[in-house]
């Protein structure tokens, strides 16, 4: 993802003179990124762009206003976070990967990581993931699992999935089928890929 | 029928309450910020009720196909702890969050000074913000209560039709039915306000203006009482029309002059809750 595709993709919002002007002001006033951030979703809209997939208008819109930052991107995502509803919190964790940042906002991601709300558990399970340490990714996606995110939100799920892993999640899936439970069905395709196929159970949601 | 409670607690309700509510017709929530109980010690503990009203619980909501929006405010009874009064310089933080629709709850408690800043003040954010206000009004000395909210109003220069007065009853829908403020009415198990109550009330005064909520809360109270008010008014002779104005168009006119209240496809079938259906398949 690039900013110059978010950009693209918005060509067709409402009030696109609205986002323009926005962009420049916060190159110029970076302090000015935090109201703008919390009315973005409101001039702009909040439905799904076609392209880029999986993207909002809203996440989007969010999302070129923190790379139009001059500086100090990490401080800045890292406040937008902290005070963000669930909706900025989401476009904040959606665009730490664009952001010149290296791993400064891990922490983020550990903090979404730890709530129950699965939009946020998605979000941080992006390309920025690549920072995490493998415990903390290996937990997360068994959170993933566990609170019925589907796998595709997973970054590099396959090139990171290792055999710690696969143990976790035959140990998940050993405890679904005690109680009579099945596994989501991309979960076990995983368990299946990673050649932990002695796993108790086959049994796949309808 | 179709339900918007424009006044609910949904922090301190179950998950059995959303499947409930939502099995009633109960589709969108206006959860006003307001004491828990037990006083809080400091603003930084409001900054976690406030981040929740806009974070955890519209998701909690959205499991179960309620749209859930809030106010956020100071309220009445902790504007007299002077350890929560920096929670003021907080608000203007939220009151640009997309699912802040008013500010509240504000008003008088015990009708201190303390309460009178704190009104008044937060009065002005409301004026400051383009945003409607939602004041509560005290259950004890009610009446006087009620007059003296309405000389603070009309002393902010607010106008009326922006302020929407609550916790009225026979006594005091008087005072606020000329004022061109919108009148709200708690319906609760025994105390503030009853079905059959209401139904009188809305005989003799009709139903412009006039909202209905069931101001559940940790407190003996019902979030069915809103569905049970608008059975009750279909007995007593009033159309299917009249009750959704009640119940549903006038709350969203009120909250709806914010520019914030966001309705999209909430007439959609509620999504299942069961497991994790709506996020998987989703993206």
């Amino acid at each position: 993802m690039t900013p110059d595709r978010l950009r693209a993709a918005l060509r067709g919002v409402p009030d696109p003179q609205w986002l323009d002007a926005a962009l420049r002001r916060v190159a110029t006033e970076p302090k000015a990124i935090a109201r703008l951030f919390a009315t973005a979703a409101r001039r702009c809209g909040r439905g799904p762009l076609p392209d880029p997939p999986g993207w909002t208008v809203d996440e989007a819109a969010r999302a070129l206003l923190l790379t139009a930052l001059p500086a100090d991107h990490a401080a800045a995502a890292d406040s937008l976070y902290r005070h963000g509803d669930a909706a900025e919190k989401r476009a904040v964790l959606r665009a730490l990967p664009l952001l010149p940042i290296g791993a400064a906002c891990v922490p983020l991601l550990h903090d979404a990581i730890r709530t129950n709300d699965t939009r946020l558990i998605a979000a941080a399970l992006g390309p920025y993931s690549r920072h995490l340490e493998q415990p903390a990714w290996r937990q997360a996606v068994l959170k993933c699992v566990f609170t019925g995110v589907p796998l595709a939100a997973v970054d590099d799920l396959h090139g990171r999935a290792d055999g710690e892993l696969a143990a976790m999640l035959a140990a998940f899936a050993a405890e679904r089928h005690a109680a009579g439970r099945t596994m989501p069905a991309d979960a076990t395709d995983l368990l299946d890929r990673l050649g932990a196929g002695s796993h108790p159970t086959t049994a796949r949601e309808a | 029928m179709r339900i918007f409670d424009p006044h609910i607690h949904m922090t301190s309700r179950t998950t059995d309450d959303y499947e409930r509510m939502a099995a009633a017709g109960v589709r969108a929530v206006v959860e006003p910020a307001f004491w828990l109980g037990q006083p809080r010690t400091s603003a930084a503990s409001f900054v976690d009720y406030f981040d929740s009203l806009i974070g955890w619980e519209p998701f909690r909501a959205g499991q179960f196909g309620v749209r859930h929006h809030a106010t956020v405010a100071l309220n009445p009874k902790e504007a007299n702890d002077p350890r929560c009064h920096p929670v003021l310089d907080l608000l203007p933080r939220y009151l640009d969050k997309d699912g802040v629709v008013a500010i509240g709850e504000i008003g008088y408690d015990s009708m201190t000074r303390a309460e009178d800043a704190a009104f008044a003040g937060q009065l002005a954010l409301a004026v400051a913000h383009d945003l409607p206000a939602l004041v509560h009004t005290p259950h004890r000395d009610k009446a006087r209560g009620v007059e003296r909210t309405l000389a603070v109003v009309a002393e902010s220069g607010i106008e009326p039709g922006r302020v929407l007065v609550d916790h009225l009853n026979e006594v005091t829908v008087k005072l606020v039915r000329d004022t061109g403020c919108w009148l709200g009415f708690s319906i609760y198990p025994e105390t503030k306000m009853s079905p059959p109550r209401m139904v009188e009330l809305l005989k003799t005064y009709g139903t412009e203006r006039m909202l209905v909520n069931s101001a559940a809360d940790w407190g003996r109270s019902d979030p069915l009482l809103t569905r049970a008010t608008g059975e009750a008014m279909l007995l007593a002779g009033f159309t299917e029309d009249d009750v959704d104005r009640v119940l549903w168009r006038n709350p969203v006119e009120f909250y709806g002059q914010s520019g914030k209240l966001d309705l999209t496809d909430v007439d959609a079938p509620a999504p299942t809750f069961a497991g994790n259906s709506i996020l998987r398949g989703g993206e």
